[in-house]
């Protein structure tokens, strides 16, 4: 490694300011990696058994814990918050001591942040199988949950901030404000969206009820999609990327612009998700409008990662880590395309309800996060174990599987969702339903079914051999470590 | 790569001050949730208003958590859109004032089986007595599981009483005479709903959980449908 200084800034003050003394906290990150590999496989785990629950019901076991209605909360958590959670924090805890010169703020917090997340999850994975929810998508975790998510968000808080308090860089990088954005978006949309009264230990009732909850949900929703899963990963991808290709950030005032646009864009977007309810027009309206809005500083996100990689095309082709980064952006720029198409009235009243929404997320999922969260780890893992990649070719390999099981799930989706929204609408020439029977419309979705449980399963599989991957290199570090000096991979 | 000069104000306002920074980011966060939630309130009383739209009985309510805890609505909307095709499958499209006692709001967000925003007097009681036990007996095709365990486990008086209490302290119009006597309320429209499933041959004892639920889905869409039918009545005369 050259330089820890972010490639994007060459300000003299920072570029000749001493790094190597400070002692980086890397022992947090390697959890936060361990953590995340085994909540990705758990929470991936679990979409497939659902994907077979819905192609083959009596997978569903006949067991209250087992059923698709139960399962399906667990799968969401655990691939929003324990997956893309934990590699978040992974990457920031490793980039923010980088970027600021300095160790995190507080070492105890620091423990005290990875193991409270920790707990969450599993006590999320306890309490959703028992029944145990709120019944708001993504927000399901009951009340006592729900308290200790906010006072773990709180010391990961001061951890995060009072690093920025004693840093030893003046300015901020943008992967910084990113990080910032997140963290004091997330603590509002959490506590707000959460506020209810208990009846019992375990049950409660939101404090807003009918269609002013569903307001609060889905601006709740739609934002931990915008500040959970994409602003903070954005921000990885301004600090990871330029160092994977060793290449300056493209832009620096396309990274204020639409940095700026997209958090203020962003929380307008959430009633795209009540089109067509009895939700107010104007409220409806906004939501539209500004989901199309959206399009604009997404892409100038997208193009500024895409044109960082300019003088490096050629990596393209023989390097895993940039391979994983073009199609996790790619797909970030589709989804971003997608997703303000979807919330235009006409095109929502035929995808709402259908499977074109959950292709949709997945585009963005499996896509934009999960291939996101690889090219971080290949390139993270040697660093802070201080070896080389135990194999680029089984690298290469999980990018291949991945990405073909992407493909094959979200076309599975496309296809599923416009044909079933199309059965719905279909009038006859009496003006009667041409498909009066709603199984009918479900029955013309299996072979998709059965597609999309191949793509999923494709997926989980690239996992697998990318987590045999990391291990391979984790323990090829700690058996060399005592008899070689260690050497970067890059 | 030099610095953007034209951009050095950005770093000269808030990359050297975190603290404005963040403050200025909380107020570009804040806005749009600001004006789109707060009216939801200061609006609220322009909204189309229904009459006769009532608070769940003690056993309906206890249904709907149930229907909460299973997770229905990750497969069941309960939100009917005002499309010809939705109307004709479904009923009249669903109405701001019927979702007022819903906490939280079910209205779901993917259609794996049909809305049951108007299912509410749709099919009898032992319809949905067998439906859920065996969903294939009724729906042949239907890929819907199958939930023994409603028919075995119980639902807790006190446990709705509690329930109750928290709806009345969120404003729900429940009387405290509501809350003392809904033991006896309970019985009785579980006595109806045993009485209906009976008539087919089956036996329900009354408090198992599958009647609780029964109660809420012949609950669902009820009020809306008649105060709509009421009002299209009076437009006609």
């Amino acid at each position: 490694m050259s330089t820890d200084t972010p490639a994007l800034d060459s300000s003299p003050a920072i570029a000749s300011e001493a790094h190597g003394a400070v002692n980086y906290d890397d022992a947090i990150v390697k959890k936060f990696i361990i953590a995340t590999l085994v909540f990705g496989v758990v929470g991936m785990l679990v979409g497939v058994i659902l994907a077979l629950q819905l192609a083959w019901w009596p997978a569903n076991l006949g067991l209250e814990w087992t059923t698709f209605g139960r399962l399906r909360p667990l799968h969401t958590n655990a691939v929003i918050f324990a997956f893309t959670g934990n590699f978040i924090f992974a990457g920031i805890y490793y980039s923010t001591q980088r970027l600021l010169k300095v160790r995190m703020f507080n070492d105890v917090l620091s423990a005290i942040h990875f193991w409270g997340w920790q707990i969450i999850i599993v006590a999320a994975a306890l309490s959703l199988p028992m029944g145990l929810t709120q019944g708001k998508e993504y927000a399901e975790l009951i009340w006592p949950i729900d308290i200790a998510i906010t006072l773990i968000w709180v010391v990961f808080a001061i951890n995060f901030f009072g690093t920025i308090a004693v840093r030893r860089v003046k300015h901020l990088y943008v992967a910084i404000w990113f990080y910032m954005s997140m963290v004091l978006t997330i603590a509002v949309l959490h506590i707000v969206n959460s506020l209810a009264l208990p009846a019992t230990l375990t049950r409660s009732y939101p404090v807003y009820a009918g269609l002013t909850d569903a307001l609060v949900q889905w601006w709740y929703g739609h934002n931990a999609v915008g500040f959970l899963l994409t602003t903070p990963i954005l921000g990885l991808m301004y600090y990871f990327l330029p160092k994977s290709v060793n290449r300056p950030v493209f832009s620096y005032r396309l990274s204020i612009i639409h940095f700026w646009a997209l958090i203020f864009l962003y929380i307008w977007a959430g009633p795209h998700h009540l089109l067509y309810s009895a939700l107010p027009d104007w409220a409806q309206t906004l939501g539209m409008v500004f989901s199309v809005m959206l399009i604009a500083p997404s892409w100038g996100g997208m193009l500024n990662g895409l044109l960082t990689l300019r003088g490096a095309w050629d990596r393209l082709r023989t390097d895993p880590i940039v391979k994983f980064w073009v199609v996790a952006v790619s797909f970030y720029g589709m989804s971003t395309f997608e997703g303000p198409m979807m919330s235009i009235r006409a095109v929502n009243a035929l995808s709402h309800y259908t499977d074109w929404t959950i292709g949709h997320v997945h585009s963005g999922a499996l896509g934009w996060v999960g291939m996101s969260a690889f090219a971080m780890l290949y390139w993270l893992v040697p660093v802070v174990w201080k070896t080389r990649l135990h194999s680029e070719s089984l690298a290469t390999a999980h990018f291949w599987i991945a990405t073909t099981g992407i493909v094959l799930y979200v076309v599975a989706m496309w296809s599923s969702g416009i044909t079933q929204g199309l059965m719905w609408r279909a009038i006859d020439d009496a003006g009667q339903l041409a498909y009066p029977s709603f199984v009918d419309t479900v029955l013309e979705l299996m072979p998709f079914y059965w597609i999309r449980l191949v793509g999923g399963t494709m997926y989980l599989g690239g996992m697998l051999v990318g987590c045999w991957n990391i291990f391979m290199t984790a323990r090829g570090a700690s058996a060399s470590a005592a008899s070689a000096p260690a050497a970067f991979a890059k | 790569m030099t610095t953007d000069t034209k951009a050095s104000w950005h770093r000269n306002l808030f990359e050297h001050r975190s603290a404005l920074f963040a403050v200025a980011m909380t107020v570009a966060i804040s806005i749009g949730g600001i004006v789109e939630i707060v009216p939801m309130y200061t609006l609220a009383a322009k909204a189309d208003t229904l009459a006769g739209v009532t608070p769940y009985t003690p056993l309906e309510l206890a249904g709907r958590d149930i229907y909460v805890s299973e997770g229905c609505y990750n497969c069941h909307s309960q939100m009917v859109r005002p499309f010809r095709d939705e109307t004709l499958r479904y009923g009249a499209w669903s109405r701001a004032d019927e979702y007022q006692f819903d906490r939280p709001f079910q209205l779901g967000s993917r259609r794996i089986g049909p809305d049951v925003h108007r299912l509410g007097g749709k099919y009898p009681d032992a319809w949905h007595w067998e439906h859920m036990r065996d969903p294939r007996s009724t729906s042949p095709g239907s890929i819907m599981p199958p939930y023994p365990w409603l028919y075995e486990k119980t639902y807790d008086v006190e446990d709705i009483q509690a329930s109750m209490k928290a709806m009345q302290t969120l404003g729900v119009p429940y009387s405290d005479q509501d809350i003392a006597s809904a033991g006896e309320n309970i019985q009785a429209q579980a006595a109806a709903i045993v009485a209906n499933v009976g008539a087919t041959g089956a036996t329900a004892k009354g408090d198992e959980q599958v009647v609780a639920l029964i109660a809420y889905m012949q609950r669902l869409g009820v009020d809306g449908r008649a105060a709509l039918e009421a009002e299209a009545k009076a437009g006609g005369q």
